[in-house]
């Protein structure tokens, strides 16, 4: 079956492109998360939606799973391939296809990266940026999009599927089809006012297709770029302190952060807050408009701005962001996972609060912090936890803080982001059983065979 | 704990009340209104000027009987509670420059060059300049002066013993010198003109930065290729604890061939560079002071602009170079007419 499921994929894309060899599934199995490894029978690495499209009918024919991958890097075990078959590994779709300056969007392929799109901005659009998530370079916008991810523009874009402009999807059932403006007049410039049907890929753990084109929003990129960092020691405050600064709608991105690493930055509440413009007085009028948002406390004398010399401005500037990278690597031993869980803006100072009470119970390295979304609609608050993979100790009291942290974040009125199989099944038993019987029929008319990612978004 | 030396007669009986009256922040409208808000930081009473000051030295340098005004007023605003910044950004730089403790037996040897906590300007210390220099730095030895700017004189009493005792414990003790030369002029004020105020004993011989500059020059006046240039300087803060160095600064300059163009904000005129302010979340009041230092430092046609101090030259620095100014350390130009 294996051999013959190799030699098949290797007629579609050629025999340097598919591997069923130990190494190959070994590295495929697992991600730097906490999941456990669950081999594919073969991965695939098509170079085109045809590609695409003949490797997924073959699937159908043998009844194979299919696991679309981007980079990754989701962490949270999604591109495991939980009952074998196939990983789809996007990378090679790697094109990026079009940019509108005009309208502001970039069409790119399913594998195409957000450094490859970054630099490619920067040499041929400088006047344009797009949103770029605080992960590794190599992760691509198709898989940031389809896991509702979020970044460095996101208090002015939305998340990132929110900046979604269309989509060309092959379904489980093989067919080609097109979501957006571009079903209708070949532009990628809007989801409306058409049924928004890239609501059936974004979200759904890779259960209801492969995306092998999208298009997403772009925005301008300033000249001039600064950031300010709050600073208050009461939790409770947080939520107006970000619904006053988000007020302002100047900031491009608003990150709040709580580390007991470096050891000064600990018990304190700090916001990070980007923002820029077209020139140094539009950019002082912006400051000013931030500051004088939270005046009240600083007259208070219970928050402030910490002061930056332009010189130390650099590090909180880098997009993506250093930082996380560096927490990351803080136990040695290659392990890193969070768990984000999107909830209102209110619930900040329990979150924080839970985080802590976690971090303190399994003993474990923690950096606490979240990401607001739009004018603070919502936030993504994370509790990052780092451990040791070659410690197997280390592996299970993170993965137990991170089990407790999902059931803490559900209890807050949160709902954990790109949730891994079991934090799946957790947010299955609190969701309305209409809406999972929904789901379950969409995924029965589209996926009628059960190859797409089977094991994720089931009871 | 010493009380800072002053003596309320000197003002009572001042006739100019120069601390307050030559104040370029903070306002009065006769010298009455100044006599009065000084009684009362004096008596220990509630004054508008402790809501108002900048916090830059500049009145310790205009006073006339070297009455530590604005220590003085640093020790009112600690007592009553007066934060020039929110108690979120002083505590979290209480723990950013604190001893670290991490500090470890060093052989050196003369001339030690004190590099405070700023140990991305070791480099500075080479060439002929500092021939055979040593170097000290990091929290473990940080001279504390910047809680001045915080109203938190405590501790300043509290570390600034400890960081003498761990320059003499770790470095000095067991070395061929007793001198320490600043590189900072914050490090020199705190051990002579802080010192003295508080009553901190100081076990070994601080030299200024400048007159350890002067004295190598005359060293090496047969490898000075003069820089024929005119230069702006900024300045900073702490030169008001020593004033007396700024002339030494002149002879610096004068044999190195560097033309100090005389600006409107230099010498007893200066004006900060916005440092301090942004650190109160006054940055209406910082970004005037950037403007009125680059239009004035603009105005004279000068190639460089000089900084003494390094947190001046972090403050300013990119503005000054973005105006067409090379911004340069004191010991950088001197360096460049070394042919360094």
């Amino acid at each position: 079956m294996t051999t013959d499921l190799i030699n098949r994929l290797a007629k579609i894309v050629g025999p340097g492109f598919v591997s069923g060899e130990a190494e190959e599934r070994y590295l495929y199995s697992m991600d730097p998360g906490t999941m456990p490894a669950a081999a594919p029978d073969a991965v695939v690495m098509p170079a085109n939606t045809e590609e695409v499209q003949q490797v997924i009918l073959l699937a159908n024919e043998l009844k194979v799973p299919i696991v679309p991958m981007g980079a990754g890097l989701v962490l949270s075990g999604l591109t495991r391939a939980l009952r074998g078959g196939i990983i789809v590994d996007m990378k090679r779709m790697n094109h990026i296809i079009e940019v509108n300056p005009q309208s502001r969007y970039a069409v790119v392929e399913g594998g195409a990266s957000q450094g490859m799109l970054k630099s490619y901005l920067k040499k041929h659009h400088p006047q344009l940026k797009h949103s770029m998530p605080d992960a590794p370079p190599i992760a691509t916008m198709a898989g940031n999009v389809c896991i509702h991810g979020s970044g460095h523009l996101s208090v002015l874009g939305g998340s990132h599927s929110d900046m979604l402009t269309g989509m060309e999807v092959v379904l489980p059932s093989g067919e080609i089809i097109r979501t957006g403006s571009c079903s209708v007049s070949g532009e990628w410039f809007a989801r409306s006012p058409l049924p928004d049907l890239s609501g059936l890929f974004v979200g759904w753990a890779g259960t209801t297709g492969i995306v092998t084109r999208l298009g997403i929003k772009l925005f301008p990129s300033y000249k001039h770029n600064d950031v300010l960092i709050f600073v208050a020691e009461d939790a409770d405050l947080m939520p107006e302190i970000i619904s006053r600064l988000t007020s302002t709608q100047v900031a491009e991105d608003m990150t709040p952060w709580m580390s007991p690493k470096p050891a000064w930055a600990k018990g304190f509440l700090h916001i990070n807050i980007a923002y820029g413009a077209h020139t140094k007085k539009e950019l002082i009028f912006k400051r000013n408009l931030l500051q004088a948002s939270v005046r009240e406390y600083i007259d208070q004398k219970i928050a402030g701005f910490l002061p930056l010399p332009p010189p130390q401005k650099g590090r909180f500037l880098e997009i993506p962001s250093p930082d996380l990278a560096r927490f990351a690597d803080l136990r040695k031993g290659g392990g890193f996972e969070y768990v984000g869980a999107l909830m209102a803006i209110e619930h900040f100072p329990q979150a924080y609060r839970a985080g802590l009470a976690i971090a303190e119970k399994f003993n474990v390295s923690y950096s606490l912090g979240s990401r607001i979304i739009g004018a603070g609609h919502c936030m993504m608050f994370f509790f990052a936890y780092a451990f040791n993979r070659a410690d197997a100790e280390d592996v299970k009291r993170a993965s137990d803080a991170l089990e407790a942290t999902n059931e803490a974040a559900l209890k807050i009125g949160g709902i954990p982001w790109k949730a891994e199989e079991p934090a799946q099944k957790q947010i299955i038993d609190k969701m309305d059983p209409n809406t999972f019987a929904l789901m379950d029929r969409i995924r029965s008319v589209l996926d009628p065979n059960q190859i797409m990612n089977p094991g994720n978004w089931e009871k | 704990m010493k009380s800072i030396k002053f003596n309320p007669d000197l003002c009572v009986n001042c006739e100019t009340i120069d601390c307050l009256m030559k104040c370029q922040y903070v306002t009065f409208s006769d010298i009455a209104e100044a006599r009065e808000e000084k009684l009362k930081i004096n008596d220990g009473k509630d004054s508008r000027v402790l809501h108002e000051c900048l916090t830059c030295y500049s009145c310790q340098e205009y006073c006339p009987y070297d009455n530590n005004p604005f220590f003085l007023l640093v020790e009112r605003q600690e007592e009553k509670g007066v934060l020039p910044a929110p108690k979120p950004i002083v505590e979290e730089q209480l723990r950013m420059m604190a001893p670290k403790g991490r500090i470890t037996k060093q052989a050196v040897s003369g001339p030690v060059v004190d590099m405070c906590a700023f140990p991305m300007l070791t480099g500075c210390v080479r060439g002929k300049l500092f021939e055979g220099a040593s170097t000290i730095v990091g929290t473990d030895i940080f001279c504390n002066i910047m809680w001045l700017h915080f109203a938190k004189n405590s501790t300043i009493r509290e570390r600034v013993p400890q960081m003498i005792d761990n320059i003499m414990s770790f470095y000095l003790k067991d070395s061929d010198t007793n001198e320490l030369v600043c590189f900072h002029d914050e490090c020199y004020g705190t051990y002579t003109s802080v010192a003295d105020a508080y009553g901190i004993e100081v076990p070994f011989k601080p030299i200024h930065q400048f007159d350890y500059y002067n004295q190598r020059l005359d060293i090496l006046k047969d490898h000075i290729k003069p820089i024929n240039a005119k230069i702006v300087y900024q300045r900073p803060c702490s030169n008001r604890l020593c004033p007396q160095t700024d002339q030494v600064l002149d002879e610096i300059f004068e044999k190195i061939g560097a033309e100090r163009v005389p600006r409107k904000y230099d010498r007893e005129n200066a004006l900060c560079c916005g440092g301090v302010p942004r650190a109160h979340q006054r940055d209406e009041l910082a970004d005037e002071l950037v403007e009125k230092n680059i239009n004035d430092m603009l105005s004279v046609g000068a190639t460089y602009c000089v900084f003494n101090c390094p947190f001046c030259m972090a403050t300013l620095g990119q503005e000054v170079a973005e105006q067409g100014l090379m911004p340069i350390l004191v010991s950088d130009l001197v360096q460049i007419a070394l042919g360094e």
